[in-house]
């Protein structure tokens, strides 16, 4: 393991300069370039504004108020898991040619789908932050400086799965096509536009139907649980973290990283021949 | 990107070592493979043990050294494992059983461009592409406008990729590759990109290389290269090293063998066609041909406007086939009075044989039978080149035979005392017919036959020719003196080729 995180300490240059092409791949020929990293987020922040203060008006209480704010302080590092998994799963087929062509290390191509998204998450935040100033009067917390910490968890959470996934798809196809499902299940399931207290209230309702009590029971294996309760301590809330939890994640995260990077090693080589 | 194999052993001086290399893949896809994915884990093997009929042993057993600073060319036919060999020593593919050493960084030329990104320019490529083959941001840097200039690309640099010709795309891939300086160099078939002037310079920089004492592994159908470049030729055969050493006599061992194997197959093949081309009367004769003639006709008419009376014979007339750019298409046609029962191609011995070396005496022989006696015939034949070229075509009225009588069986030869004709695959238009051009039997393409040269000459023929030089030119080398060498050692090659497998 210490050799595998050396090895990709080892490939940094290359790291970074693919993840500056993807970046600027993906805005090329567009005109407004980079803005879009910046113009997407707004936009979408815009429709959920309109959409939330407009045509729904969700019941969710003062703790969640405006609800765009509090929906967008998690959708956004979702999207950037979620687009993790997936590019990081068709990391190792869609790069083939490296693979094949080049002596090219290939645990290099998920972990730079993990970081291109994370650079896009990371340019949209402060269009998030300016329009939190913009709308809450109370100003940010000095708690927002946890953030970082959360991030990183997220981040080494992304690249054991990202791992894992593209080291499997190149065996087993089927797992792009379940893994969108899969991601839309675990969205609903992770505490995003709905807060842990709205769940647990509905959970220990008088006649409460048995999903969210099965939801709420198992809300704290899901290690995406615990980092967004980071983000929305962090940011939305002004508060300390949860210091017991997010380490215990931040170690989970770890080990599946180790248990990641161990399963990609061990059938690295059937990868040219695959793919 | 240097590889990281097993470490070098002191006091040796191979470069590169290949030891009992098995290299194995699956034939059947995906059809009951898997273990259950916990065995699977904890094997390491995600497959199954295969049963030998259901793979494929792309490389058996193959073992062979890289002296440092030496060039060896793999030759053999396509599926021979070349690039499988080339790919292993690249560490881009596992062996299945044995070892490889390399000693040094190793730049591997397998797809040039392998790893461009379409969207960004070729200055950010050669950036990114030079850091995945190995280099530093700073090493590129420094080698930035070498790569460039190689490449010929000053002007387009800052272009998106996806605006490039394939030719620049070639360009910039082998610039790179060549300029990460490794110890090591494996070329793949990429010297067939470019230019004859690209060409050249990418042989300049492989001799610079050489010069240099770097280490090349070069695989190639272009004989002519491997002869040029390498100093040792390994030919691999069905996975195996089949012989090795010098280039010349192993070049000359393989090129016996593809003849070989080449006659069984011309042979195979004219048997087949003459048998499978129906023989009609005239009205159902296959029209393309006839079209295309008549085509060639009309065109003749009208660029010469000249002689009708020779036009209106050359719809039969092989000779006539300088027609020549028409497209060349197979079949047979005529009346059957007289067919063409059999066609032989002999050497100087006397021997059946479709394949023959530029400038080989060739004795052309028709076996004709005539149902009912005729009294007015000619017989034609004609040489095409896979272009569709009439590299020479007559008949016994254009030589000025007057016919007499033909019935029965007849045996007709040509005999060419050198068959001058260049390298390449050559189909043959032979015809019975008519003074007036009326097709008795017409068979065109059914026949064909190769000519191998050992020197790559162009156009149609070899011209007789020599050369002589006075005053102030001298050689360090004439072809008569290789040439005998040569002769001397192909006598042996298969010989001694067995003798130094392995």
């Amino acid at each position: 393991m210490n050799h595998g995180l050396s090895n990709l300490f080892r490939h940094r240059v290359l790291i970074q300069s693919l993840v500056m092409r993807e970046l600027k791949a993906r805005y090329r020929g567009s005109v407004g370039g980079y803005l879009w990293s910046f113009l997407n987020p707004l936009l979408l922040l815009a429709v959920y504004t309109i959409v939330f203060t407009t045509i729904f008006q969700p019941q969710r209480g003062e703790a969640v108020d405006p609800y765009a704010l509090y929906l967008f302080c998690g959708l956004l590092p979702w999207t950037w898991f979620a687009a993790s998994l997936t590019d990081a799963g068709n990391s190792l087929i869609a790069g083939g040619n490296l693979i094949k062509k080049l002596i090219f290390p290939a645990e290099v191509l998920p972990v730079v789908a993990v970081l291109a998204n994370g650079v896009h998450y990371l340019l949209g935040l402060p269009v998030y932050l300016v329009f939190w100033l913009i709308f809450k009067d109370d100003g940010l917390s000095l708690h927002l400086l946890w953030l970082p910490l959360v991030i990183f968890t997220q981040l080494i959470l992304s690249l054991g799965l990202g791992l894992i996934l593209a080291a499997l798809s190149v065996h087993f196809r089927d797992i792009r096509d379940i893994l969108a499902n899969v991601l839309t299940l675990w969205f609903f399931l992770t505490p995003i536009i709905y807060t842990r207290d709205f769940l647990q209230t509905r959970a220990d309702a008088d006649g409460a139907h048995w999903v969210p009590k099965v939801v709420a029971a198992f809300l704290d294996l899901n290690p995406m649980t615990h980092i967004m309760d980071g983000y929305h301590l962090s940011i939305f809330e002004g508060t300390l973290i949860n210091w017991k939890r997010l380490p215990v994640t931040l170690v989970v995260s770890f080990l599946i990283l180790m248990a990641g990077y161990w399963l990609f090693d061990r059938l690295r080589d059937s990868f040219p021949e695959e793919v | 990107m240097a590889s990281e194999r097993a470490p070098y052993h002191a006091g040796d001086h191979a470069a590169v070592r290949v030891q009992s290399v098995r290299k194995q893949y699956r034939k059947a896809a995906h059809a009951h493979r898997f273990l259950t994915f916990k065995s699977a884990l904890l094997g390491g093997d995600l497959f199954k043990v295969l049963a030998p009929a259901d793979v494929f042993t792309a490389l058996d057993e193959v073992s062979l050294e890289i002296a440092r600073g030496e060039t060896l060319g793999v030759i053999g036919s396509n599926g021979a494992g070349k690039s499988t060999l080339l790919k292993i020593i690249a560490g881009t593919t596992k062996p299945t059983a044995g070892a490889v050493f390399v000693d040094g960084k190793v730049s591997a030329l397998i797809e040039l461009g392998a790893g461009f990104h379409p969207e960004i320019s070729g200055r950010e490529n050669v950036f990114i592409n030079g850091i995945m083959l190995g280099l530093s941001r700073q090493q590129v840097t420094e080698r930035f406008d070498d790569i460039v200039a190689f490449a010929e690309l000053e002007d387009f640099i800052d272009a998106p990729v996806k605006t490039y010709s394939s030719g620049m795309y070639m360009r910039l891939g082998f610039s790179i590759a060549i300029h990460i300086d490794p110890e090591v160099l494996l070329i793949d078939e990429v010297l067939a990109v470019g230019d004859e002037a690209f060409v050249h310079k990418c042989l300049d920089k492989l001799a610079a290389f050489k010069r240099r004492g770097k280490t090349i592994l070069l695989v190639s159908h272009s004989l002519e290269s491997v002869r040029r470049l390498c100093d040792r030729v390994v030919w691999l055969k069905n996975g195996k090293v089949e012989a090795s050493g010098d280039p010349p006599r192993v070049i000359d061992a393989y090129l016996n063998w593809v003849a070989h194997k080449e006659e069984g197959e011309l042979a195979a093949g004219s048997e087949r066609r003459t048998a499978e081309v129906s023989t009609g009367n005239p009205g159902d004769a296959p029209g393309a041909p006839h079209d295309a003639a008549d085509v060639a006709n009309v065109a003749n008419v009208a660029k010469g406007g000249g002689d009708t009376a020779a036009t209106g014979t050359d719809d039969a007339d092989p000779a006539a086939g300088t027609a020549g750019a028409a497209p060349y298409e197979t079949g047979r046609w005529g009346s059957h009075q007289v067919v063409i029962d059999k066609v032989r191609l002999l050497d100087g011995a006397g021997e059946q044989h479709y394949v023959f070396t530029c400038g080989d005496p060739v004795t052309l022989e028709l076996t004709l039978l005539a149902t009912e006696a005729v009294n007015d015939f000619a017989i034609g034949i004609g040489i095409f080149n896979a272009d569709g070229v009439c590299c020479y075509g007559t008949n016994t009225d254009i030589e000025r035979f007057e016919a007499g009588r033909l019935e029965g069986s007849a045996t007709v030869r040509v005999e060419i005392p050198e068959l001058n004709l260049i390298e390449g695959t050559y189909y043959l238009d032979l015809a019975v017919h008519r003074i007036d051009g009326y097709p008795y039997d017409y068979q065109r393409g059914l026949t064909r036959f190769r000519t191998t040269s050992p020197i790559a000459d162009t156009g149609v023929a070899r011209l007789p020719h020599s050369w002589s030089f006075e005053g102030g030119i001298s050689w360090k080398k004439t072809p008569d003196a290789e040439a005998n060498a040569g002769h001397d050692a192909g006598h042996d090659a298969d010989h001694d080729a067995d003798h130094d497998a392995g």
